[in-house]
């Protein structure tokens, strides 16, 4: 697969990325999201253009880009997708959902199918235990999974059809989401959905049984 | 008196609102008046009312924020920072993240009364990377705080200037231990840093820098708007206040639960409905997987710091995980560990190597194919590391395995013959109907 | 006042008592626990510590028991307070119990590879191991494995298995050379020390992690499974590559040296070298010359019997007496210059002696009599450490004295040190010391040096290449006295600095004595057993001189000595006079093309092979002792002795202990030094389209005559390319990365050109790499005219 090249325009955008922290190598981790969503990976020219940027030796970048997970060294399909097998998630299902998604696409972890569409990753604690077992796609979150659920999933994602996260916004690619990463605005805060059942759950258990805080001296 | 109050919305008490995390509903309810309050105080009332309040840290150590504050020097001609830490990694923490989506403006508005009162003109909000959805949100609330003066140059005329950016983390979950998030700022490996200097003297760039649970600073406005005894007028003394408890596991309504701090385990899980059905609680975490777990013996002590600390295990993140009669204890310790080893950083070698070897130890135990005497090694490893690793995660580490033992030893001994698997049915401790739905 | 009183006073307000295991020990305020015991006697062991680099505490073998502290705490980052109560693993249980933990789990994935380690034998892991490792391991998984090993560079090799992940090899780099071109890469249990893809750990400093790394993880492509510990006899000896002045340690085995390691020594080179030190020395086994050669009439090299050659040379001066020329390199010994200076004196009778085998000048040598010699200690390592300005002349510290460049760089990482290079263009080494660059053509210093605002009180540093340009030496010679400023003279050669000071020069007698000085002579003539009357009075020919007057026929023979024809400053002029000349003499330890063509050839031994002294820049005498005593070479000095005796003249120094007697005699002289130049400068060079002035050094790793023969180390040389200024490119219609070809009419180099920020209408290049060979090349020096234009591929 080849990876797309970091253009001149690029190198603006991390320019003004640097520009953004009182020390410019404080925007290392938001460029290394930025050459991600052009490359789809941290390529060894990604790892350069940061070093030159921010007059860094490209092995300082190399131990950075290596040190932490969401950073890849091969390049991704359109989708990542993530299941969290950490202990909670995968006792309640994610385990399950992991084999039925390795089954399903014929790869497993850091793997990516041929059709370039999906790359897999068993992923840590998500924080979002209330809703386990918990998937990403893109690293949007598809809460409260189920094997049914996956299969039309992935049915979806393959023809192109609307996907939506539960808290996040409609899918669309892993760049996408990886250019939020990197500081810059999408504007979609408005696509999340609704709080759901679990964010509400204390809220809705203390109307009904008429429980608030004191009300205070700033009440309105 | 406290059952009935037990559950106090505070930070929670508009999710409902369907536009919940914007601004204008956020001043609709009273928001922002605390900053505006603030800044007609000196920083040292600031502080002084915080430190009233006796608010403490929620990110898991709990240490008294208004004392934190007190600690970074002042006139000493350096930039000071607001670091907040919103890198919500641990193993059943969820709790910031929701409260990020959810009402960010809480946290924007913490975060310009606290840098107010640290004299910082500077604050980042280091998010993890994993979840877009609540950096759009948080990013959002920012912008809405800047167009309305509430964050800038010459805030609301008072001549307080503040920038805040939104800053992603990439995966790293050591980040969240705060001298590791500082480097991980600066654009480096996220590795602890040695203490002294502390981050109140040398954090950020070597200047003077203050790092907040993000819940610690969504939950300051309310405290400057009603008041310290407002605040302590809930939960006991040692730990007052409310705090988002998050209930997941094996129970019938997992989810956010806002309350006074010294509600007991069996209110929260009375709210949460109760295990789900056909089930009986095997075993607790009250914290996050680095604090011990606690049995069903336990659900009647009161969720404070000293509380939980008298029996043997942590507040931690205040995030109960439930589970019931099907789990393996030996394979969610396993799958912990494998946690750990996953996300030491490598700085230092009880952790790095200790971590390896009990994962590698326990993953045979899952497996049925431990050895008796195995259990004194993991036991033994365990000692090596807690108490001798650089920083806290270590013992985090060291932490699952012999708080397990301490309850569940013949569990152990029967993985020395039969793997988890059989012993306990994955089929029975999955949340899917028999149908896989 | 009294010092003594006062000292005291500092002390104990300095001081602070502590315990450490029940006994009371004082010591300075900020000690570690780790030195501290240390100090009484007790070692903690340790794996990432290092006295040298700022402590991590990230191994945690070191832990100890501190009073009133709930955990064992590592005793490398914690300093001794006043009262405070450390037990070690001497006296506390939780600290041995801590440290045996710790042992346990460095060893649990550590391979069982030491038989076939290069560590084996010298390393603290295993050392550590037999003392506080368990006997049989208690691991029972699969141990962590990679390939192994990787090539940092064509020098350093990285066993991944083998590593503790102590980092001292990567916060070195960081820290002391300022390469961090190796870091930890990965996290956690897969964590690993690494290089970025296509940036090799190509840092002059590089060995200098060989010699740190605590176990086998480390080796060097060039000892690698040559040798073991317990073969080698190790002795204490001095770097002969540069001005530096480096104690080193030299590990033999069989009259062979296995390799060479930094000798701790705090007030020169603290603990580290560069790479050219530790690894140059296949020379000393490339082309050696054993045997005493003499050219028959038939005109063949024939070996000779040394009576037999001794005789030959000494009929040889005798007939060309009062025509003899003494030309050497700048890589001799104290004594053996000193021989020289006091062979052409006495045997030959003449003042025509120069050791300056590289770009010199008349102004220079007035300079180095006047201003160089008998300066020992005008500024030294320490001075630079504390300095507050420092002026850089014509000198790049990383490539020309890579210590001082060092000292300057721990100066510049305190932050207090503001430095200043008169130089082209901001180069990485001085990038790296925090220098402002004042953008210089060459030619321009001395105007520049006038104009320029100069702290009083300051240390310059003026490199040799300041005698390329016509009154560079005399304006800094004026800015210095001006302004108060110690100035000091950093050559790049080892020798260089001790043949000034035993008159190995024109103009000078030993001991900063002018040879025009009548009571100088008598001084040196009472010390040689002649009348003063006897020593040649007229400042006799330099270096360019000798050589123009063997091609006119003004001299008959020439003696040449340690010199290298390719470092002349211009080869084809000096290949010229030895043509010219009846009779030619060399002294040397390798076959080159001089010795090829000398009419006596004879073999002298290498550093390794006798004692001497180098005088490094600050005027620091650095004896060493003979390492490899079983081979028969003679010294050069010892060589001279018998050729004078062979002229019937009484010349002594048969042996080191009568030269080392008879240097120390002469004393200091307190009569006229010679007049200090005045010399006025020109304008830098005119410069049209199609042509720029010259700009040019030797980087430290290049093609020089001692780094013969050492492949792995070459591999490490700088890229070899131009620089220009963007403009100057522009004006000449050349492109970056592309071919520029350089040349006058000697001849020609084509080289890629790299566009940088410097002074305009100038171009550099290296001086002596791969194809960029500027001396025989192009005959050419700093400042001079050369052609440019697009070359092609």
């Amino acid at each position: 697969m080849s990876v797309k090249a970091i253009t001149e325009e690029d190198i603006k955008t991390l320019e003004t990325l640097a520009a953004k922290y009182p020390e410019r190598r404080s925007a290392l981790l938001p460029m290394l999201h930025y050459v991600q969503s052009i490359q789809g990976m941290v390529s060894p020219a990604g790892i350069q253009v940061c070093a030159k940027v921010l007059d860094l030796t490209p092995a300082e970048v190399a131990a950075v880009a290596t040190f932490y997970t969401m950073y890849k060294r091969f390049p991704m399909g359109k989708h990542h997708i993530g299941v969290c097998v950490n202990t909670l998630c995968a006792l309640l299902g994610g385990d399950d959902l992991w084999k039925e998604l390795t089954d399903t696409l014929g790869i497993g972890h850091d793997e990516t199918t041929a059709d370039g569409l999906f790359t897999l990753e068993r992923i840590e604690c998500q924080a979002a235990c209330t809703v386990a077992p918990v998937m990403t796609v893109n690293w949007e979150f598809m809460d409260s999974m189920n094997p049914t659920l996956l299969r039309d999933l992935i049915d979806k994602l393959k023809i192109g059809a609307p996907v939506q996260s539960t808290r996040g916004v409609q899918i669309t690619s892993i760049s996408d989401s990886q250019r939020v990463l990197a500081g810059i605005n999408d504007g979609k805060y408005q696509e999340s959905p609704l709080a759901d059942d679990s964010m509400l759950a204390g809220l809705r258990v203390a109307k009904e049984r008429k429980m608030s805080a004191p009300v205070g001296k700033g009440a309105k | 008196m406290q059952n009935k109050m037990a559950l106090t919305p505070v930070l929670t008490a508009h999710w409902d609102d369907p536009k919940s995390f914007e601004i204008e509903t956020y001043k609709k309810h009273g928001g922002y008046v605390a900053l505006k309050n603030s800044l007609k105080m000196t920083p040292d009332e600031v502080i002084g009312i915080v430190k009233d309040s006796g608010l403490r840290g929620r990110g898991g150590a709990g240490f008294p924020t208004g004392m934190k504050w007190s600690f970074v020097p002042q006139n000493d001609g350096k930039p000071h920072y607001l670091v907040v830490n919103a890198d919500e990694s641990e193993p059943g923490a969820c709790k910031d993240i929701p409260l990020m989506l959810a009402n960010p403006h809480s946290l924007v508005e913490g975060i310009a009364i606290a840098s107010y009162a640290i004299r910082a003109n500077h604050a980042f909000i280091y998010i993890r990377g994993e979840v877009p959805h609540v950096i759009r949100r948080v990013m959002n609330a920012v912008e809405q705080a800047y167009a309305e003066g509430l964050l800038g140059k010459n805030i609301q005329g008072s001549g307080f200037n503040l920038e805040v950016v939104v800053h992603a983390g990439a995966g790293a979950y050591i980040c969240g231990e705060e001298t590791a998030l500082l480097d991980s700022l600066e654009g480096r490996r996220g590795q602890p840093r040695l203490k002294p200097p502390f981050p109140a003297v040398a954090g950020l760039y070597a200047s003077p820098t203050v790092v907040n649970n993000a819940e610690t600073l969504a939950s300051v406005p309310s405290i400057i708007l009603n008041g310290a005894d407002w605040f302590k007028s809930m939960g006991t003394e040692k730990s007052p206040g409310f705090k988002l408890f998050a209930v997941s596991g094996h129970v019938n309504r997992p989810g956010i639960f806002e309350a006074a701090l010294g509600t007991t385990m069996s209110e929260l899980l009375d709210y949460a409905g109760g295990m789900r059905k056909g089930s009986k609680l095997k075993f607790w975490i009250p914290g996050g997987s680095s604090v011990p777990m606690l049995t069903p013996d336990h659900i009647d002590i009161p969720m404070t710091y000293e509380d939980l600390a008298a029996a043997g295990t942590m507040l931690g993140t205040g995030t109960p995980m439930m589970f019931d009669h099907t789990t393996s204890v030996v394979k969610a310790v396993t799958r912990w560990l494998e946690f750990y080893k996953h996300e030491s950083c490598g700085k230092c070698t009880p952790c790095r190597e200790g971590t390896y070897w009990i994962t590698g130890v326990l993953e045979k135990f899952e497996h049925g194919k431990g050895k008796e005497e195995e259990l004194e090694v993991i036991n033994d490893v365990c000692g090596q590391i807690a108490g001798r690793s650089f920083c806290a995660l270590g013992d985090a580490a060291a932490t699952p395995f012999p708080g397990a033992m301490k309850y569940f030893a013949d569990e152990f001994r029967e993985a020395t013959r039969t793997s988890a698997d059989a012993s306990f049915p994955p089929s029975a401790t999955t949340i899917f109907d028999k149908a896989g739905v | 006042m009294t010092l003594t009183s006062d000292n005291k006073q500092t002390n104990t307000e300095n001081q602070i008592t502590a315990t450490i295991d029940g006994i009371q020990v004082q010591v300075p305020k900020g000690t570690l626990i780790i030195r501290a015991a240390e100090r009484m006697g007790t070692f903690v062991p340790r794996f990432c510590d290092h006295p040298s680099l700022a402590p991590v505490a990230a191994c945690r073998m070191c832990l100890v028991e501190i009073e009133g502290m709930p955990k064992p705490q590592p005793s490398c980052a914690i300093p001794l307070t006043e009262g405070m109560v450390v037990k070690t693993q001497m006296t506390s249980e939780v600290a041995e119990k801590a440290q045996a933990g710790v042992m346990e789990f460095l060893l649990i994935n550590h391979p069982l590879d030491c038989p076939v380690c290069d560590k084996g034998g010298e390393c603290p892991l295993q050392n550590q191991a037999m003392t506080a490792g368990r006997a049989e391991s208690r691991f029972d998984i699969e141990k962590r494995t990679f390939p192994k090993p990787i090539e940092l560079s064509t020098e350093i090799l990285l066993d991944r298995e083998r590593c503790v992940e102590c980092a001292r090899c990567t916060r070195f780099s960081e820290e002391i050379a300022g390469d961090p071109f190796i870091e930890l890469l990965e996290r956690g249990a897969k964590q690993q020390v690494g290089i970025a893809t296509d940036e090799p750990f190509n840092s002059y400093f590089s060995g200098n992690t060989v010699q740190i790394c605590p176990v086998g993880a480390l080796t060097s492509s060039s000892y690698r499974f040559r040798s073991r510990p317990f073969d080698l006899v190790s002795v204490p000896t001095t770097c002969e590559h540069c001005a530096s002045g480096c104690s080193l340690r030299t590990d033999y085995r069989r009259e062979t040296v296995m390799r060479r390691l930094a000798w701790e020594d705090p007030a020169v080179n603290e603990d580290w070298n560069c790479d050219k030190g530790r690894f140059a020395f296949s020379y000393l086994k490339t082309n050696r010359l054993t045997q005493p050669k003499v050219r028959t009439k038939d005109g063949n090299q024939v070996d000779a019997l040394w009576p037999d050659a001794i005789d030959f040379a000494a009929k040889g001066l005798k007939d060309a007496k009062g025509k003899v020329g003494v030309l050497l390199g700048g890589r001799l010994t104290l004594e053996d210059a000193y021989a020289y200076s006091k062979f052409a004196r006495l045997a030959l009778e003449t003042n025509d002696i120069d050791f300056r085998n590289r770009v010199n000048s008349a102004e220079e040598q007035d300079f180095l009599g006047s201003v160089v010699a008998g300066s020992a200690g005008t500024v030294t390592y320490a001075d630079l450490e504390k300095a507050q300005n420092v002026l850089l002349v014509n000198f790049e510290p990383e490539e020309e004295s890579p210590i001082v460049f060092l000292r300057l760089r721990k100066a510049a990482e305190k932050g207090q040190i503001n430095i200043i290079a008169i130089a082209p263009y901001l180069s990485r080494g001085l990038e790296k010391i925090n220098a402002e660059v004042v953008a210089t053509k060459p030619g321009d210093e001395a105007k520049v040096l006038r104009g320029l605002e100069i702290a009083q009180d300051s240390i310059i540093l003026v490199g040799e290449r300041a005698a390329a340009t016509e009154g560079t030496l005399s304006a800094v010679i004026e800015v210095a006295e001006k302004t108060n400023s110690k100035l000091s003279w950093i050559p790049r050669r080892a020798g260089e600095r001790g043949a000034v000071e035993v008159g190995a020069l024109p103009n000078l007698l030993p001991g900063a004595r002018p040879v025009t000085e009548s009571s100088a002579r008598s001084e040196v003539g009472a010390i040689w057993g002649v009348n003063g009357s006897d020593i040649p009075s007229k400042p006799g020919r330099n270096h360019a001189e000798i050589i123009q007057a063997a091609i006119n026929g003004e001299l008959k023979a020439l003696v040449i000595a340690g010199l290298d024809v390719l470092d002349a400053p211009d080869p084809q002029a000096l290949g010229l006079a030895i043509n010219s000349v009846d009779f030619v003499i060399t002294l040397g330890i390798q076959e080159n093309s001089l010795t090829r063509y000398a009419n006596v050839s004879l073999p002298v031994a290498p550093v390794t092979e006798k004692s001497g002294t180098f005088i490094n820049w600050e005027g620091r005498p650095r004896p060493f002792g003979r390492a490899i005593t079983s081979t028969n070479a003679l010294t050069d000095a010892r060589v001279l002795a018998m050729i004078a005796e062979s002229l019937g003249l009484d010349f002594g120094l048969q042996t080191i202990e009568e030269l080392r007697q008879e240097l120390s005699s002469f004393g200091s002289w307190n009569g006229n030094k010679l007049v200090k130049p005045t010399v006025t400068a020109k304008d830098s060079a005119k410069t049209s389209v199609g042509n720029a002035i010259l700009s040019t050094w030797n980087l430290l790793l290049d093609d020089g005559a001692l780094q013969k023969g050492e492949e792995h180390l070459a591999g490490t040389q700088r890229p070899v390319v131009a620089h220009m200024s963007e403009k100057t490119a522009t004006d000449n219609k050349l492109e970056n990365e592309e071919k520029v070809i350089i040349s006058n009419s000697r001849g020609s180099i084509t080289i890629k050109l790299e566009i940088i920020e410097m002074v305009n209408d100038v171009v550099w290049i290296p001086s002596n790499n791969h194809d960029s060979k500027v001396k025989s090349k192009l005959g050419a020096k700093e400042g001079d005219v050369v052609t440019i234009k697009k070359g092609s591929f």
